[in-house]
Protein backbone atom coordinates (compact mmCIF):
# COMPACT_ATOMS: atom_id res chain seq x y z
CA UNK A 1 0.00 0.00 0.00
CA UNK A 2 1.85 3.19 -1.39
CA UNK A 3 0.93 6.39 -1.26
CA UNK A 4 -0.15 6.27 -4.96
CA UNK A 5 -2.90 3.39 -3.61
CA UNK A 6 -4.25 5.72 -1.45
CA UNK A 7 -4.35 9.29 -3.80
CA UNK A 8 -5.75 6.60 -6.50
CA UNK A 9 -8.06 5.14 -3.97
CA UNK A 10 -9.41 8.21 -2.86
CA UNK A 11 -10.19 9.76 -6.32
CA UNK A 12 -11.79 6.59 -7.53
CA UNK A 13 -14.36 6.29 -4.64
CA UNK A 14 -14.96 10.48 -5.67
CA UNK A 15 -15.25 8.86 -9.17
CA UNK A 16 -17.90 6.45 -8.85
CA UNK A 17 -19.77 8.04 -5.90
CA UNK A 18 -20.11 11.16 -8.63
CA UNK A 19 -20.97 8.19 -11.28
CA UNK A 20 -23.65 6.70 -9.77
CA UNK A 21 -25.21 10.38 -8.76
CA UNK A 22 -24.94 10.62 -12.87
CA UNK A 23 -27.01 7.62 -13.24
CA UNK A 24 -29.70 8.37 -10.50
CA UNK A 25 -29.94 12.11 -10.23
CA UNK A 26 -33.94 13.17 -10.74
CA UNK A 27 -32.47 16.36 -13.09
CA UNK A 28 -30.50 16.15 -16.24
CA UNK A 29 -28.62 19.37 -15.33
CA UNK A 30 -27.74 17.93 -11.58
CA UNK A 31 -26.58 14.90 -13.53
CA UNK A 32 -24.05 16.74 -15.96
CA UNK A 33 -22.47 18.72 -12.90
CA UNK A 34 -22.18 15.25 -11.56
CA UNK A 35 -20.42 14.22 -14.80
CA UNK A 36 -17.82 17.28 -14.36
CA UNK A 37 -17.36 15.58 -10.73
CA UNK A 38 -16.86 12.27 -12.41
CA UNK A 39 -14.20 13.28 -15.12
CA UNK A 40 -12.53 15.67 -12.61
CA UNK A 41 -11.58 12.48 -10.53
CA UNK A 42 -11.05 10.57 -13.53
CA UNK A 43 -8.35 13.51 -14.73
CA UNK A 44 -6.73 12.86 -11.42
CA UNK A 45 -6.63 9.13 -11.90
CA UNK A 46 -4.65 9.61 -15.09
CA UNK A 47 -2.52 11.52 -13.44
CA UNK A 48 -1.47 9.10 -10.97
CA UNK A 49 -1.19 7.06 -13.86
CA UNK A 50 1.70 9.40 -15.29
CA UNK A 51 -0.51 9.68 -18.24
CA UNK A 52 0.08 13.75 -17.78
CA UNK A 53 -1.33 14.44 -21.20
CA UNK A 54 -4.50 12.20 -21.49
CA UNK A 55 -5.81 13.85 -18.09
CA UNK A 56 -5.33 17.75 -19.39
CA UNK A 57 -7.17 16.32 -22.81
CA UNK A 58 -9.73 15.05 -20.43
CA UNK A 59 -10.21 18.22 -18.12
CA UNK A 60 -10.23 20.36 -21.86
CA UNK A 61 -12.14 18.11 -24.00
CA UNK A 62 -14.77 15.96 -21.57
CA UNK A 63 -15.09 18.95 -18.87
CA UNK A 64 -14.74 21.92 -21.68
CA UNK A 65 -16.73 19.92 -24.57
CA UNK A 66 -18.58 17.36 -23.55
CA UNK A 67 -20.36 18.12 -20.56
CA UNK A 68 -21.55 22.06 -22.41
CA UNK A 69 -22.96 20.31 -25.27
CA UNK A 70 -24.75 18.05 -23.27
CA UNK A 71 -25.96 21.13 -20.86
CA UNK A 72 -26.64 22.29 -24.15
CA UNK A 73 -28.61 19.33 -25.50
CA UNK A 74 -30.60 19.54 -22.01
CA UNK A 75 -31.36 22.79 -22.57
CA UNK A 76 -32.92 22.50 -26.15
CA UNK A 77 -34.83 19.49 -25.51
CA UNK A 78 -36.73 21.12 -22.46
CA UNK A 79 -35.48 18.40 -20.01
CA UNK A 80 -37.55 18.74 -16.73
CA UNK A 81 -35.52 20.40 -14.85
CA UNK A 82 -37.75 19.82 -11.79
CA UNK A 83 -39.59 16.51 -11.03
CA UNK A 84 -42.58 16.49 -12.88
CA UNK A 85 -41.39 14.05 -15.70
CA UNK A 86 -39.16 10.81 -14.22
CA UNK A 87 -36.16 10.63 -15.75
CA UNK A 88 -36.05 6.76 -15.47
CA UNK A 89 -38.15 4.26 -17.51
CA UNK A 90 -40.36 1.35 -15.93
CA UNK A 91 -37.60 -1.09 -16.68
CA UNK A 92 -35.09 0.01 -13.81
CA UNK A 93 -35.55 -3.25 -11.62
CA UNK A 94 -33.98 -5.14 -14.78
CA UNK A 95 -31.41 -2.23 -15.28
CA UNK A 96 -30.18 -2.48 -11.61
CA UNK A 97 -29.85 -6.47 -11.96
CA UNK A 98 -28.42 -5.91 -15.45
CA UNK A 99 -25.43 -3.69 -13.41
CA UNK A 100 -24.81 -5.43 -10.85
CA UNK A 101 -24.31 -8.09 -13.18
CA UNK A 102 -21.79 -6.60 -14.75
CA UNK A 103 -19.78 -5.45 -11.84
CA UNK A 104 -19.74 -8.88 -10.12
CA UNK A 105 -18.77 -10.46 -13.53
CA UNK A 106 -16.00 -7.76 -14.22
CA UNK A 107 -14.92 -7.19 -11.00
CA UNK A 108 -14.18 -10.97 -9.67
CA UNK A 109 -12.61 -12.02 -13.74
CA UNK A 110 -10.03 -8.63 -13.35
CA UNK A 111 -9.30 -9.33 -9.82
CA UNK A 112 -8.43 -13.17 -10.66
CA UNK A 113 -6.75 -12.21 -13.58
CA UNK A 114 -4.48 -9.23 -12.46
CA UNK A 115 -4.44 -10.17 -8.42
CA UNK A 116 -0.79 -9.29 -7.78
CA UNK A 117 -0.16 -7.04 -10.86
CA UNK A 118 1.83 -4.29 -9.67
CA UNK A 119 2.74 -0.71 -11.94
CA UNK A 120 5.68 0.98 -10.92
CA UNK A 121 5.06 4.24 -11.80
CA UNK A 122 8.53 5.33 -10.59
CA UNK A 123 9.89 3.98 -13.54
CA UNK A 124 8.24 4.69 -16.38
CA UNK A 125 8.10 7.90 -19.09
CA UNK A 126 5.67 10.48 -17.95
CA UNK A 127 3.46 11.06 -20.86
CA UNK A 128 3.67 14.27 -21.37
CA UNK A 129 2.80 16.23 -24.74
CA UNK A 130 6.37 15.62 -25.87
CA UNK A 131 6.14 12.22 -25.30
CA UNK A 132 3.02 11.32 -26.94
CA UNK A 133 3.48 13.88 -29.57
CA UNK A 134 6.17 11.60 -30.60
CA UNK A 135 3.81 8.66 -30.61
CA UNK A 136 1.34 10.30 -32.30
CA UNK A 137 3.25 11.66 -35.23
CA UNK A 138 5.70 8.68 -35.38
CA UNK A 139 3.75 5.71 -35.46
CA UNK A 140 0.18 6.94 -35.28
CA UNK A 141 0.03 9.43 -38.08
CA UNK A 142 -2.65 6.97 -40.37
CA UNK A 143 -4.71 6.70 -37.72
CA UNK A 144 -4.37 10.44 -36.40
CA UNK A 145 -5.22 11.31 -40.05
CA UNK A 146 -8.62 9.27 -40.20
CA UNK A 147 -9.61 10.40 -36.86
CA UNK A 148 -9.75 14.10 -38.28
CA UNK A 149 -11.41 13.28 -41.09
CA UNK A 150 -13.69 11.11 -38.72
CA UNK A 151 -13.99 14.42 -36.65
CA UNK A 152 -14.76 16.53 -39.81
CA UNK A 153 -17.65 13.84 -41.09
CA UNK A 154 -18.99 14.05 -37.64
CA UNK A 155 -19.66 18.26 -37.56
CA UNK A 156 -21.12 18.29 -40.84
CA UNK A 157 -23.29 14.95 -40.17
CA UNK A 158 -24.90 16.89 -37.06
CA UNK A 159 -24.60 20.54 -38.99
CA UNK A 160 -27.31 18.58 -41.81
CA UNK A 161 -28.91 16.69 -39.01
CA UNK A 162 -30.12 19.67 -37.14
CA UNK A 163 -30.66 21.90 -40.04
CA UNK A 164 -34.44 23.53 -40.24
CA UNK A 165 -35.49 23.69 -43.55
CA UNK A 166 -37.36 26.92 -44.02
CA UNK A 167 -40.46 26.03 -46.02
CA UNK B 1 0.62 1.17 -7.36
CA UNK B 2 -1.19 -2.05 -7.56
CA UNK B 3 -2.81 -2.72 -10.91
CA UNK B 4 -6.13 -4.24 -10.03
CA UNK B 5 -7.33 -0.94 -7.89
CA UNK B 6 -7.49 0.20 -11.75
CA UNK B 7 -9.19 -2.25 -13.18
CA UNK B 8 -12.23 -2.41 -11.01
CA UNK B 9 -12.91 0.80 -10.68
CA UNK B 10 -12.87 0.92 -14.56
CA UNK B 11 -15.22 -2.01 -14.71
CA UNK B 12 -17.32 -0.24 -11.89
CA UNK B 13 -18.02 2.57 -13.53
CA UNK B 14 -19.01 0.63 -16.64
CA UNK B 15 -21.53 -1.06 -15.06
CA UNK B 16 -22.84 1.96 -13.63
CA UNK B 17 -22.63 2.87 -17.27
CA UNK B 18 -24.55 0.35 -18.42
CA UNK B 19 -27.04 0.90 -15.37
CA UNK B 20 -27.62 4.18 -16.91
CA UNK B 21 -28.00 3.05 -20.31
CA UNK B 22 -30.56 0.44 -19.58
CA UNK B 23 -32.45 2.52 -17.06
CA UNK B 24 -32.81 5.98 -18.51
CA UNK B 25 -35.85 7.40 -19.90
CA UNK B 26 -34.18 10.67 -21.35
CA UNK B 27 -32.12 10.64 -24.58
CA UNK B 28 -29.41 12.89 -23.58
CA UNK B 29 -29.03 11.13 -19.77
CA UNK B 30 -28.83 7.89 -21.63
CA UNK B 31 -25.61 9.73 -23.66
CA UNK B 32 -24.34 10.76 -20.29
CA UNK B 33 -24.17 7.16 -19.48
CA UNK B 34 -22.18 6.16 -22.47
CA UNK B 35 -19.61 9.08 -21.68
CA UNK B 36 -19.02 6.64 -18.28
CA UNK B 37 -18.78 3.66 -20.59
CA UNK B 38 -15.89 5.10 -22.70
CA UNK B 39 -14.40 6.30 -19.67
CA UNK B 40 -13.83 3.10 -18.31
CA UNK B 41 -12.45 1.97 -21.11
CA UNK B 42 -10.36 4.87 -21.43
CA UNK B 43 -9.46 4.18 -17.91
CA UNK B 44 -7.99 1.22 -18.94
CA UNK B 45 -5.93 1.90 -21.87
CA UNK B 46 -4.11 4.13 -19.70
CA UNK B 47 -3.91 1.86 -16.92
CA UNK B 48 -2.25 -1.39 -19.10
CA UNK B 49 -0.21 1.47 -20.71
CA UNK B 50 1.81 2.24 -17.35
CA UNK B 51 1.59 -1.89 -16.36
CA UNK B 52 3.14 -3.10 -20.03
CA UNK B 53 5.86 0.20 -19.89
CA UNK B 54 4.67 0.41 -23.49
CA UNK B 55 7.69 2.02 -25.47
CA UNK B 56 5.06 3.47 -27.96
CA UNK B 57 2.59 4.85 -25.62
CA UNK B 58 -0.11 3.17 -27.50
CA UNK B 59 -2.47 2.64 -24.60
CA UNK B 60 -2.25 6.64 -24.02
CA UNK B 61 -2.26 7.24 -27.77
CA UNK B 62 -5.27 4.81 -28.36
CA UNK B 63 -7.11 7.37 -25.02
CA UNK B 64 -7.12 9.95 -26.79
CA UNK B 65 -8.37 8.74 -30.10
CA UNK B 66 -11.13 7.56 -27.95
CA UNK B 67 -11.84 10.78 -26.59
CA UNK B 68 -11.68 11.85 -30.05
CA UNK B 69 -14.27 9.57 -31.12
CA UNK B 70 -16.27 10.50 -27.76
CA UNK B 71 -16.41 14.09 -29.09
CA UNK B 72 -17.54 12.93 -32.41
CA UNK B 73 -20.28 10.63 -30.81
CA UNK B 74 -21.95 13.54 -28.66
CA UNK B 75 -21.93 15.54 -31.40
CA UNK B 76 -23.65 13.26 -33.67
CA UNK B 77 -25.82 11.99 -30.64
CA UNK B 78 -27.20 15.32 -29.76
CA UNK B 79 -27.75 16.57 -33.13
CA UNK B 80 -29.89 12.97 -33.52
CA UNK B 81 -32.12 13.71 -30.07
CA UNK B 82 -32.37 17.20 -31.44
CA UNK B 83 -34.54 16.40 -34.25
CA UNK B 84 -36.38 13.70 -32.75
CA UNK B 85 -37.23 16.37 -30.00
CA UNK B 86 -38.30 18.61 -33.04
CA UNK B 87 -40.56 15.62 -34.63
CA UNK B 88 -42.27 14.49 -31.25
CA UNK B 89 -41.81 17.06 -28.41
CA UNK B 90 -40.48 14.81 -26.73
CA UNK B 91 -36.90 13.00 -25.49
CA UNK B 92 -38.68 9.94 -24.03
CA UNK B 93 -36.79 7.04 -25.46
CA UNK B 94 -39.65 4.13 -24.07
CA UNK B 95 -41.79 6.19 -26.99
CA UNK B 96 -39.87 6.07 -29.83
CA UNK B 97 -40.80 2.76 -30.76
CA UNK B 98 -41.75 3.23 -34.69
CA UNK B 99 -38.14 0.77 -35.63
CA UNK B 100 -39.60 -1.95 -32.95
CA UNK B 101 -39.80 -5.27 -33.59
CA UNK B 102 -42.78 -6.17 -31.92
CA UNK B 103 -46.06 -4.37 -31.92
CA UNK B 104 -46.19 -1.08 -30.44
CA UNK B 105 -48.39 0.28 -27.93
CA UNK B 106 -50.38 2.66 -30.02
CA UNK B 107 -49.38 6.33 -28.24
CA UNK B 108 -51.05 9.11 -30.10
CA UNK B 109 -48.17 10.81 -31.89
CA UNK B 110 -47.84 14.86 -32.43
CA UNK B 111 -47.71 15.39 -36.12
CA UNK B 112 -43.67 16.89 -37.43
CA UNK B 113 -44.13 20.59 -37.22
Amino acid sequence: MTGADVVFGLLGIVCLAAALLVVTARNVIHAALWLVVCFGALAGCYLVLTAEFVAWVQVLIYIGAVVVLMLFGAMLTRAPVGRAQPLDSANRPVAALAGVATAGILVTLVIAAFKGAYVDIHHTAVGDGHVLGTAIFRYFVLAFEVASVLLLAALVGAIVLTRQERD
Amino acid sequence: MHLSIALVLSALLFAAGIYGVLARRNAVAVLMAVELMLNAANLDLVAFDAWFKDQLHAGQTFALFVVVIAAAEVGVGLAIVLSLFRLRDSVALDDATDLADRDPVRRPVEPAR
